[in-house]
This record gives structure tokens, sequence and C-alpha cells, in this order.
């Protein structure tokens, strides 16, 4: 059969054989696995057919847990089923596929393998999540690149339909799950020729029917229990002679021979590395290279891993053997060796029992650990290893690829070795933004590339921790021969380098990795004259040392002109094809633009032609700047963290930053995940290239622009004018409006020029217009760069300026709460994130005393991801202390803390009792009887606690020193868990409701997107009806879930809805009402989210349209109002009053749906108007109900 | 029963036609419309500024759908984004013609060449067997003189009219300075009917968000009375087919457009309050009324109570707004 050749990635490979051999797919997301979730449903979408002619369901759950347990009853009853997971969605499906396992059940999990959350969550690859599920009885096979997945999930398919063994099918996240590469797909008539249909039956007459009725799911017992546990031996046996003769049908069908365990290099070697995954393909470029050289090396690669087959493993090593490294991609703490280590060294020594061993002599066996969250696995580092093994005293439990200057684990290695076999690639660097299309197109050029030669391709894409303004490096390779290289371009790798952001050059060293005589390609507005004078010297430099080809092109310019407005890849793409040299220049053309009519044909012709006319202006305005013999520039690049910043900003954030984490030592970072709150101020982006500017004259002092500013780049502060006389000449304030504040008093609306992400949403909520200039506002967009000094400036001289006394602020008006300090400051969240004005604003109100649990997901993200953290401290040094747990537990988490509070705030309770005699009754019960509700109480009591702790030490008695442990917890402590829709609706909604169950004194804070953000925008049970999203490609066919309204069936539980958009008021004052409730509260905050397709721009539009709609309501539930007589249900919004289909048609994640499915959209949107109306209708039926006062309990006397 | 009436040249079994709305976008509610009564259907409104805002977004998706973050490149299946609005128009019209059997008339909401000319012609390539072209311009730039506004529409229809071979009726605001004159340029550009009157969405302010957002509210009876007076005026004076069009909800509307001059009715708000099925009550509520009026068919009694027919054709001008005013009594409570 002639093998058709295609560029894809990992995960496509997986979920395109899942998908033809399956009928049931349950999904649910998680980085780095949900892409297969998504194309499984995206076909079945299409109405793409598996192998018998027949579309698959996928069903989404709401926890991987759910996922496993619909695959087991979904096998139970006779239908193929597969699932794909990662991480800890793989950990939670453990239960399930002991259960699966242990009733002998034929199914594939596909896994993009990733580390598990230690002290660190990381979405990064390593193998701890596969090695967790290694005693379930799962066999496990693993595949070393792209071309393997497809292959190897097939062979996996047909196995376990052979042996009735379950099998978990493996691959490195992202390095495998997300690289694009060139690889002959497996066809359709091989996967059919792989499927025996007699074993798929007999699976079928093995399901539960009530026709032929079994009983299984038994309770068993100590008589009987272990004797079945070992009925399962002889098809465990049997299991790896059935993997082999599925490779080796697999063979016959497509040339490409599989063993379970498949040796690489030397027939005489005597030096083996051993391991699994896609360091296997780096080490068999080092072991060709090394063994070209006369080296007598060699690498195993381990495929099946479960059930180990021993001795088909030692037959695969050569018998010279002398030393054996064996690798593990997993960390187990205290333990002697890792799970490969360990199996190969019992493997060995079985083997060397029976006298007549595979090896002359015990190898030497050693083990190690590389590439734990997708650390850099370098041909440096296997040569290193291979180094290690020809030692006399090969150092066991080394790690390799960090330097462990703790204890000592690490080899050396070095970082410039290249096997031979790179000379044959063309290497090519692309640095990007996130949003300008560079990876698309990059994927795009591997397309063409691919399919007009015969070259091969490979395509990796390194991405930011932040969502605005993140970068992007893609990592293209080309070359004659299938490409092995499953690592990064590294230094002076690269002969094309392309900078498509001019503002690049003041951030990174791009140019470290251009070969001599490389091609650097620069977006940049300066013309071919000027380009070379915005060079930092430094970069001057290399280009004249490295002699680099130069161009630059102003591709925002051909974007503009071209009528692409922003979106230069096409551009960027067409200038990589004419200079790069990888195809003739005519022939790139033509394919590039063969590229855009098969991409944009379905969405227009304008579409095509404006793409065509992008090319053609593209070569046009493309220039090579002619490089002078000397450096010119007088300027170097800044310093990324300014010199004021914290030694260990300076140590260790700031090297992040500058991308050299991986050079930090071990004994750099803390060892339980503990670091300094109050980064993010260090870490100046500049990524807006406008700034708002306040107009202090039109100004009304409202507050509403720091109370939206997604980022907190906007803060309002009144101070006493006289400290103003050193300003800066430009900094800006007047006398405040308002009578509360002292006499003659200024404020000033200040700006982080650095900082700002450009969102325009101050601007948008303006409510002042200059009748002079229509258009104005009192807060209006500028260039940033002729600003940016003198803001500096004033942003450096308005933080320098004392705070405003917190406890004479009212908080329930905006204008005076605004006032207070953020402190969620420049977190890495989208630009307009719809979720951060929330956060913000409970920082403002309740930072000094917060401690939050923080569910997984976007606010984990911006909130917890390094390098960098937005929560803040005040000048006291207080702030918010954060931390997330899992995604799953976050209820429970902060539950947690607020129990832990509770007891130790009643200890102490306790011991001022007890120590009353030395305190003095004064002091103690003030200390117990204070009011903390407002910030004066808070106050006042923080000064009577610095009292007891001045006086405790001065008190012999062992209480005294107890109670001084523990002084804090006697002022408030305000517990706030936080997440988002996928944690409350779906995985965490259990817990969530067991907390809000509890009467607990929690805060709920549930920052609701309507999908998971984080992951990409997959469906939740927030999703509303008719919506698109992944996972419903087709649009959601149910309707939202009213999760207000279970919250309120509790009745003792604080509830609201807010959209801060729609009515800031409405949402401060349930801010501060849900804090007050004593007892669990629950905010449910609308937040718009890039994931619904619109442009940000329009957030509090969008707001407000699902309020008018219905769509969304305002209301409040308090439970204290009952006590007082009145209905405890507050409605906070009218009724609709615009019609639903305005709110669809304004919002793309509805309004794509009619561009495909109208008439599915039109019924969706006739049943959700329908619910919407009637939702209201029954909030404003339940908020007239009259409520009486509660009489008095006659049973209780009244007092005296 | 002759309820006949003859519409830009078509011969229709009766004079209800739904107007351009929603349920024309559902092939079931189409044919339910058809199975209840419906002598024509207008197709829902191709906005132009739906289709370049559409383009827009495509275009804006497209860029922004690429994120750039580790665990979500991008957001929404984008697989969705396929087809374009125009492409769903065409597709639409071709379902349409293939399951009905009267008579489907394309709508079409534009203002300008782009929007009209280029647009008109794919609506009636792809089968449509008229075209509404529904005027829908606020003239809120004080710069434009009503001529200018007026000649703009004109140099539009006539450049249409060169293209497509389907008739063209062309449905109004209330707006113009003389409606009757405008009416009769549009006839001499090649119109073959007007339609009145458009129904404007209303801005509305929003005191808590302090915006200024768009209220749709559905007509009422009442809001017949102003296109009644034109159809009026109209009839006998233009050699154009006439639509009336807001407001009408009952069988009473209807017949009273009939009179005063309308070849056709249509319906919308009521159908979307009360469903489809209503057409058919509004329909035999329009053949009981003819049964017991002294006409044989809908065509004698069309235009009886026009302007020309009026013995006193002040009724439709000015003179009534003097009587009407000095009849009327305010409720004395309210004053107080």
């Amino acid at each position: 059969m002639s093998a058709k050749m295609i560029s894809l990635d990992g995960n496509e490979a997986a979920a395109h054989i899942a998908h033809l051999t399956n009928e049931v797919i349950a999904i649910y997301p998680i980085t780095p696995a949900s892409p297969m979730g998504e194309y499984a449903d995206t076909w079945t979408a299409e109405g793409r057919k598996n192998l018998w002619g027949s579309v698959p369901q996928v069903i989404e759950l709401q926890s991987e847990g759910g996922a496993a347990g619909t695959i087991h009853g979904a096998l139970q009853s006779g239908a193929l089923s597969t699932t794909f997971t990662a991480s800890q969605g793989l950990l939670l499906m453990l239960p399930n596929m002991y259960k699966i396992a242990g009733e002998l059940t034929p199914t594939v999990f596909h896994i993009a393998a990733r580390s598990l959350a230690c002290q660190g969550l990381s979405i990064f690859c390593d193998h701890s999540d596969v090695m967790s599920a290694r005693a379930t009885g799962f066999a496990m096979l693993a595949s070393n690149s792209v071309q393997e997945v497809m292959d190897t999930a097939l062979i996996a398919q047909a196995a376990t339909l052979a042996s009735r063994i379950p099998v978990l099918h493996f691959f490195d996240g992202f390095r495998t799950s997300h690289e694009v590469a060139k690889i002959e797909q497996v066809s359709d008539e091989v996967v059919r020729a792989m499927i025996d249909d007699e074993l798929v039956s007999a699976h079928r007459r093995r399901a539960m029917n009530p026709e032929r009725p079994v009983l299984r799911g038994t309770s068993q017992n100590p008589d009987v229990y272990f004797q079945a546990r070992e009925s399962v031996n002889p098809l465990y046996e049997a299991m790896p002679a059935i993997v082999q003769a599925c490779m080796d049908r697999f063979a016959e069908l497509t040339g490409r021979q599989y063993h379970l365990y498949d040796y690489f290099g030397a027939e005489d070697a005597e030096r083996v590395i051993v391991l699994m995954g896609s360091g296997v393909d780096t080490s068999r470029e080092v072991v060709e290279h090394l063994t070209a050289h006369g080296e007598k090396v060699g690498v195993l690669a381990v495929r099946l891993y479960r059930p180990l087959d021993p001795t088909a493993l030692l037959a695969a090593l050569p018998a010279t053997t002398r030393s054996i490294a064996v690798l593990d991609r997993t960390k187990e703490p205290g333990a002697d060796g890792e799970p490969l280590y360990k199996d190969l060294i019992a493997a060995v020594a079985q083997d060397a029992a029976t006298g007549q061993g595979r090896f002359g002599q015990m190898p030497r066996i050693i083990g190690g650990r590389y590439g734990l969250s997708s650390k850099e696995f370098t041909p440096g580092m296997v040569k290193a290893v291979f180094d290690e093994l020809g030692k006399d005293q090969p150092k066991h439990g080394f790690t390799i690829g960090i330097n462990d200057d703790l204890t000592h684990s690490s080899l050396d290695w070095d970082a410039g070795f290249r096997p031979d076999c790179t000379q044959q690639t063309v290497n090519a660097l692309f640095y990007g933004l996130g949003a300008d299309g560079t990876v698309s197109a990059n994927k795009n050029s591997i397309k063409i590339i691919g399919e007009a030669t015969e070259l091969h391709a490979q395509g990796y894409f390194v991405y930011d921790s932040k969502k605005s303004g993140a970068v992007t490096v893609s990592h293209l390779r080309f070359g004659p021969q299938p490409i092995r290289s499953a690592y990064l371009i590294g230094p002076d790798e690269a002969q094309f380098v392309a900078c498509h952001q001019g503002s690049f050059i003041e951030r990174y060293d791009m140019l470290d990795n251009a070969c001599d005589g490389a091609t650097f390609l620069l977006n940049s507005t300066a013309g071919p004259e000027q380009a070379w004078e915005t060079l930092p010297r430094a970069m001057q430099q290399q280009i004249i040392d490295k002699k680099l080809k130069f161009y630059v092109i102003d591709a925002y310019q051909v974007a503009e002109q071209s009528g692409m407005g922003r979106r230069i890849n096409t551009i960027m793409q067409t200038c990589f094809f004419a200079i790069s040299g990888i195809l003739p220049k005519e022939q790139a053309i033509a394919a590039i633009k063969d590229a855009a009519q098969k991409t944009y044909g379905a969405k227009g012709e304008k579409l095509v032609q404006m793409n065509f006319l992008a090319i053609d202006n593209s070569l046009a305005n493309l220039h090579q700047v002619s490089v002078p013999e000397r450096a010119s520039s007088d300027f170097e690049r800044p310093a990324l963290v300014p010199s004021q910043a914290p030694a260990f900003v300076q140590e260790v954030t700031a090297r992040i930053i500058a991308g050299q984490g991986d050079l930090l030592a071990v004994s750099q970072l803390p060892n339980d995940g503990t670091w300094p709150t109050a980064t993010s101020q260090w870490e100046k982006r500049n990524i807006s290239l406008e700034i708002p500017v306040w107009d202090e004259e039109l100004c009304i002092h409202c507050g509403k622009c720091p109370l939206v500013c997604p980022h907190g780049v906007i803060r309002s502060k009144v101070f006493d004018p006289a400290l103003t006389k050193d300003a800066p000449p430009t900094f800006k304030h007047v006398p405040v409006k308002g009578k509360e504040f002292p006499e003659g008093w200024h404020i000033s609306y200040q700006v982080a020029p650095e900082d700002c992400t450009g969102c325009t949403l101050c601007v948008d909520i303006c409510p002042v217009k200059d009748k002079k200039n229509p258009g104005r506002r009192a807060i209006n967009m500028a260039a940033q760069p002729p600003l940016r000094e003198a803001e500096k400036l004033n942003w450096d001289f308005f933080l320098s300026l004392p705070e405003y006394d917190r406890s004479r602020i009212r908080p329930t008006v905006i204008k005076e709460a605004m006032i207070a300090q953020p402190l969620f400051e420049f977190s890495g969240a989208c630009t307009g994130c719809g979720e951060t004005p929330y956060l913000k604003l409970a920082s403002q109100l309740f930072g000094d005393r917060m401690m939050i649990a923080n569910a997984t997901g976007c606010s984990s993200i911006y909130g917890g991801n390094l390098p960098t953290t937005p929560w803040a401290t005040d000048p006291n040094g207080r702030g918010p202390t954060w931390n997330n747990s899992l995604f799953e537990d976050n209820a429970e988490f902060g539950l947690g803390m607020r129990v832990a509070v509770d007891k130790q705030a009643e200890l102490a309770r306790e011991l001022l009792e007890a120590l009353r005699p030395e305190l003095g009754d004064g002091l103690v019960n003030d200390l117990l009887d204070a009011d903390q509700s407002d910030e004066a109480g808070i106050y006042e009591q923080r000064q009577r606690v610095t009292t007891l702790q001045e006086k405790l030490p001065g008190i012999d008695r062992p209480e005294a020193k107890q109670l001084s442990e523990i002084t804090d917890m006697l002022t408030h402590k305000s517990v706030w868990i936080v997440g988002g829709d996928g944690w409350a609706y779906d995985i965490g909604f259990g817990g969530l409701d067991h907390v809000l169950a509890s009467g607990r004194n929690v805060n709920i804070l549930v920052l609701d997107t309507e999908v998971y953000s984080n992951t990409g925008g997959q469906t939740s049970k927030a999703t509303p009806r008719g919506a698109v999203a992944k996972f419903s490609a087709g649009g959601k066919p149910t309707p939202k879930k009213d999760l207000a309204m279970i919250a309120m069936s509790y009745e003792n539980v604080y509830v609201a809805q807010v959209a801060y958009g729609a009515k800031d008021i409405q949402t401060l004052k349930t801010f501060i009402e849900a804090e007050s409730f004593d007892g669990p509260s629950i905010i449910i905050a609308y937040s718009p989210c890039i994931a619904w397709g619109n442009d940000m721009k329009y957030n509090h539009e969008m707001q407000n349209m699902a309020i008018r709609s219905g769509h969304w309501s305002l209301f409040r539930y308090d439970p204290r109002r009952r006590l007082q007589g009145e209905n405890p249900l507050q409605l906070d919004s009218k009724a609709p009053s615009q019609g639903y289909r305005d709110f669809v048609q304004n919002e793309t994640r509805f309004s794509m749906l009619w561009s495909k499915h109208p008439e599915d959209a039109e019924h969706f949107l006739h049943e959700s108007q329908f619910e919407a109306r009637a939702r209201f209708h029954h909030y404003e039926q339940l908020a007239a109900i009259h409520f009486d006062k509660p009489e008095d309990d006659q049973d209780t006397p009244e007092e005296q | 029963m002759d309820l006949r009436s003859h519409y830009l040249g078509l011969e229709l079994k009766n004079p209800l036609v739904p107007s351009a709305s929603p349920l024309s976008r559902d092939l079931d509610t189409a044919r339910q419309l058809e199975d209840y009564g419906a002598s024509a259907i207008v197709m829902y409104s191709l906005f132009e500024e739906a289709l370049h805002s559409e383009h827009e977004h495509q275009m804006r998706l497209l860029s922004q759908q690429e994120h750039g973050h580790s665990e979500a490149s991008n957001y929404l299946p984008l697989g969705s984004l396929e087809g374009s609005e125009l492409d769903n128009y065409l597709e639409h019209i071709r379902r349409l013609k293939s399951s009905l059997e009267i008579p489907v008339i394309a709508s079409l909401n534009g203002i300008s060449l782009d929007g009209w000319v280029d647009n008109g012609k794919l609506l009636a390539e792809a089968g449509a067997d008229a075209l509404e072209l529904n005027v829908y311009n606020v003239a809120a730039d004080p710069m434009v003189s009503g001529a200018e506004m007026e000649a703009q529409y004109i140099a539009l229809l006539r450049e249409l009219h060169q293209v497509v071979d389907i008739p063209i009726t062309v449905k109004l605001s209330p707006y113009f300075s003389s409606l009757g004159h405008f009416v009769k340029q549009l006839e001499a550009a090649g119109a073959k009917g007007v339609s009145l009157f458009n129904r404007f969405y209303q801005p509305d302010i929003d005191v808590d968000s302090l915006r200024v957002s768009p209220t749709l509210h559905l007509s009422r009876s009442d809001d017949v009375l102003l296109g009644m007076r034109w159809l009026g005026i109209l009839h006998g004076r233009v050699d154009l087919s006439l639509a009336a069009t807001g407001g009408i909800h009952t069988d009473e509307d209807a017949v009273k457009m009939i009179l005063a001059g309308a070849d056709i009715t249509h319906v919308c708000s009521v159908l979307l309050r009360h469903g489809p099925r209503h057409l058919r009550r509004i329909l035999n509520g329009i053949s009981h009324w003819l049964d017991d009026s002294p006409y044989e068919s809908l065509d004698q009694a069309r235009g009886v109570l026009s302007h020309r027919q009026m013995d006193n054709p002040a009724a439709y001008e000015r003179a009534s707004y003097v009587e009407l005013l000095s009849g009327y009594s305010p409720n004395r409570s309210s004053w107080r």
C-alpha cells in the first residue's frame, strides 16, 4: 500500500486512530491532552465515521474520574471505548483503571505524559503521571515520536482486543503531543487489516446484557480475592507475545517494524542507555554519531513497559554490554532508584541468577533522572551520560540537564555538542507575539514544504507563561531524512532567525542562536536605511561577527495596505519563503497562494484575494539592509528588572524573566514551593503601544476606571498636596471632589505606563464626555513611547505618596473604595480579562486579611505562574496569602483554611482566658469582644494584638509562649475560595456543595466565563445553550446550570450574581455583604472571556447585553434579611428589555453557529430566550414573596 | 371566495405575506407558514453591515484565535467558521424554493453600491422570485439634504434594476419629506412596488450602565394607521404594487389596509408572538369579512377607501388632525 505523507502533531495522530477504532469517547480537558478530545469532538460533529461506518459518540464529563467511569460503563456494555488524558487527570482515572483492568476489558487510553503537581504544578512533560498508573493492571506502551504515536495507537488497539488487557498508550506531552511532523499516514485499509472483527464480537459477547445476565463488581472476601487476583496471570504472560505479533503484522502492512524493546547502535556495544519517550530519538542521533566515530555505544527503547518482558528486553541488549544507564523521566523522592531502573536491575539480576545469563559479566547499571517538566534533553546530555558510563565509578542516581549544587547529583554536559546528522537540516527560528499568527503560519509552512517537496519537516513551539502579550518561539527544522531531534534549536544552529515584533529586540538575545552566515529577518517600522540604528549594540556586533544577512519589512504597514488589519502572519511567512532558500522562490510563492486558497476559500473569496495581495505586497516591501563594518549603536538591551528589586527577585526571578531559568541551580530554588508575593511589579513588559492618559480637568473622580482596569494599572490616591513639592513636572493632581476628604487634599489618577496592556476598557467606562471635543473623555488613549519615561517617573512618585487611611474610606462608595490600594496588580491575564477586576476589587476591600484557595485554571495561572505573581502587599507588608492545591478540591482546600484559622483563633481565645490574671481584664475583654466588622475595628484589634505581643514575653508561663505564636489569629481572616466555572460547576461541584452546606464562614468567588478558559475554551455546565465551544462544536444543546438557585436552596448561604461592567455598585455591595456574612457566601461573577471570540474591548457592553437580554440576572440573596422580616432575595437587574437574538448575534460563540447550522442555532435561540424570560420571571416571583419577621421563640423566656 | 391578490407581477392566492423576520430562517417554520395560508414569504433580511462585520470578524478571529499560551493555543472550534452569511443566505433561498410552492421574496438591507448591486444579483441568481430592498438608514448627518439622500437611493436602485431581471420592491421608512414624490421617482428608476413602512429599532438609555442600547418593541395594531394613510394616498396614483407592513395583527387590520389600497399585507410581530398558526386565524377572518361584505372579491374591495376614492379626502390629510384634537377629551384626573 502506498503511504500518504501528512503533517500533523502527536495529539492528532493519536486521536485519528482512536476516533477510527472506537464507538464511545469520553473526554475531559487537560493540558496537553485536550486537543485529542477536541479533534474527536470536531470530527464527530462533522460526521466523520469510524471503521464500521458509524459516527462515534463523544461525551464530555465533569472530571477525568467521570470520564473513566463512563468508559468503564461503556466497555462493560459492549462498546469500543476510549479516552485521553494526562497528569492529574490520569490520577483521577486510577480507581477505574484498576476496575477496567481487573475485569479484563479491552480499551486504549491515550496519554500525553505530563508532570504531577508537587511543589508546584507543571503542564509540561515527564512520566510521573504514567508511572503512577503502572500498578493498575493496564499494559503500558510508549511512543517516541509523532509517527510512532499513530502507529502505536493502532498496535495498542489491536493488542488490547486480542489480549483483553487494557493499554495505556503514552507519549511525551508537548514534545510529541504538540510537535508537528511530516509522517506516513496509517491508511484506513491498514487499520481495517489490523482490527479483527471477531475480537470485537468477542468483546460484545462479554458485555452486560439482560438477555444473558451476569454479575460483575462483586465484593470478595479473604477466602477468594487473592486467588481471583492471580487468575489473570496467563493473560498477562501472553500479552508481550500478542503485542509483538501485532507489531509484526503492522510491519507486514506498512514496512515499519517495531519490537517490544528496540535496540539501536553498535552490535558490540559496551555502554548502553535505556529509556522511553522522545528522548529515544535524541539518543539515537548521538548513538549514530558516536558509533560512526568508532565508539561502542547503543540505546534501548522500551516500548512495552507493562507487562514487562525481561527476557525480550535482555535479548535486545548486546551481550557485550558492560555498563547501562537507565534514564527515568520521573522522580520518586526517597526511593533508591526510579521505576525503569529498578525493573532493569531486577531483570538483569534475575537473569544473572540463572547462571546462564545474557551477559558474560554482570553489567554495571546506574539510574538517572532527566527531562522533568520538559527540561531539555539534548545530544550533549546524552553524550554526558555515555561519558559517565565510561568512568570506572559511574554515578548512580544522577541527574542530567540541571545544575544540582545541593546534593551534587548532576552530570556536566557540553551544551554545544551536536551529532553529525544535524548538519543536514535547515533550522529556522521565529519570535512572534502569541496573537500575531506566527505559530499557525509556521504550521502552514511545514505543510507547504511537506507537500511540495520530499523534505521532512518538524515544528515545535515554545510558549510564554503570560496570556497577554505572550511571546511564542517557533523552532522549525527541514531536512532530507526523518528528523529525530527532539530538542530545541540551540546556540549557533539557526540558519534563519525571524523577529516578528520589533519590540523583542529589547528583550531577547535571539541572534545567539544564529549560525555564521544566517539570515535575520526583522519586522520593523524603521525602513531599510534606519533599521540598523534601532538595534542594540550587542545585536549589531553579532550581525557583523556572524556575517548575517539582514532583512527588514514593515509588516504592519503591508498588512494595512492589503486590508489585513494588523494580521502579519502571511506577510512574514512570504518573506521567510522568499529569502530562506528552502524552496525556489517562484515555487514557494505559488505554494503559499495555493495554501491561502485552501485555508480561506471556504470563508469567502474576499479573504483569499486579500491574502494574495498581501503576498505580492510583501515581496515588494522586503528589503535587505546593508550591514556596516562597525557597530554604531549607543544603547544596549535594558536590564529586565530594576536594581531596587529585592535580592531574590534579582537573583532568581529576573533570570526566569530573561529566559535563563534553566541556568538556575538547585540551591537557588525554594524546596517547598514557597515564593514571595508582590513580584509582578518588577516585570515591566511594555506590551501596549497605547496607554490611557488622565484629563484632570474633565474628571469627576467617579472611580470607575480603576475599578474596571483588569491589570490594576490605573490607580487613584488622595493626599495632602504639600507632599507634591518634589513631584515630577508632569505629575497631575487636582483638588479632590467631595466633602468626605480632608479639606484641600488632592487626588491623582495615575497610570503604570509599562504595565498597561492597552485594553481601552478604562476609556470605555468613563462616564464623562468632553462637550467641546466629541469623542474625548476624562481618560483617553495616547501613544506610549513618547510618554513612557515621564510617566515612569510619575508612577514611581505616585507610589511613594502615602496610602490614604483605610479606616476613613466608606467602602460602599465606589470613588472611595477605589482609593484603597489594589493588592492584585499587573497579572499576566489576557488583555481585557473579565475575571481580574473582581479579584482586584476583593484585594482592595479585604486584601490585608485574605487567605486564598485558588482552583487550578486561568486565575491560578495569571495568579501563580512563575516567574511573578500579581498578588501584592501593602506598606505594612500585609497582603493576600495564596495557594493552589488542585482543580477538583479547591472548595475543600479553602474550607480547611477556615477550619484551621477558626481552631487556632479558638485556642488563642482559650489562652487569653488562661492568661487573664497576667494580661488584665481590660486587654483580654477588648481582644475577645472586639468588633472587627469594619476597617476601624480591625485596625484597633491589630493595635491590641501588638500590645499583647509586647506583653507576652514578660509572662513566664507556657501558655504565653503558645499564645505568642498564634496572636495573629485574633484578627479577622477573610478566607476566599476562588475558581472558574469548570471548577465550580463541574469538577469541584461536589466539594463546593459540601462547603456551602458546612455553614462555615468562607467566601466563594466563581469567575464564570462559561467555558474552561485556561485549557482553551471547552464546554462546561456553565456554558449556555447554543454556544459553540470546544467539545460542543455543534453548539451546546443543553442549558446553563443555575448554580445560584442550587446554592439558594440551602437558605443559609449568601448568594449573588454580579456583572461589574453592567452595574458596578451592585458588585461592590455584593462583595462587602458576602464578606461580612458569617457563613458561606458565593458570588457568581459574570466574566467575559477571550474564548467567546469577541474583541475584549467590548467586555462591558457584552455584560450589559447579557443582562438586557435576560441571559444573566443580577441579584443578592442574603439570609440575614429573613431575620428582619424581609425577603432575602433582592433582584438588582430589570426584566429583559432586549431580544435574546441581539445578545447571541453579538457574540461569536453563538453567532458562529448560524454560519454552519442555522436551523440548530435558531432552535437554540428560541429555547434560550424562553428559558431566560422564564428564569427571570421565576426570580422575580421569588423576590416578590412577602416575608414576615420571625416571631420570637415562645419557649425562650425573655430576659428580665 | 376570491382572495387572490397581485403583487410585483406575481399572482398570490391571498394577500397575507409574512414579512422579513426570523420566522423564515427555519425551513419547518416556513413550511408551516405556507400550510397555514401564507401566499408568499419574505425572507429574513440580509444585512450589508452584517456581511461587512462578518468579514471583519473573520479577519479578527483568524488572528485573535491564536493566543500563544501553552495551554490554549486557540479558542473555539474553527471548523465552525466555514461558510459565510451570504453563502448561507443563498443556500437558504435554494432550500426554500425547493420545498415551498409559494413565491419567495429575498430581502436585502443595505445602503451601498456593493451591498445592493453585487448581492442583489446573487440573490436573483439563487432563485428568489422578487427582491425587497430594505431602506433602513437614519439620516443622522445634518449636512446631507433630503434630496441627496433620495438621489442616493434612486441611483442605487437604477443600478440594481439594470442587473437583475426579477421585480424589485422597496420597503420605506416614513421619514421622507414628500413620500409620494419619492415613490414616483422609485417607480421611474425601475421599482415594481413599495412597502410601507419599515420600523426602526429605537435607541434607549440604560440608566444603570450609562449606555445607549437598542430596544425592540414588537408592533401593535395602533401602528398600522401611519402606513394605512400613505397607502390610501398612494393608491391609484402610482403604478406600483403596494404592500402594507407594520402593526397588522388582526384580520381587521388587514382588511383596513386593503380598503386603503394595499395589494398585500405583511404580518410579522403577531406571528412572532403567537406562532405561524395565527396566520390561519387572520386569513379566516378576512374570508368572513369578505363573505359579509358587499364585495365578491378582494380586488373589488381594494382601495375603495383610498384617498382618491374618498368623498372626503381631507380625512387622509391635515384637516382630520384638527377635527380629532378638538374632539379629544383628556382624562382630567391625570392633570391633577
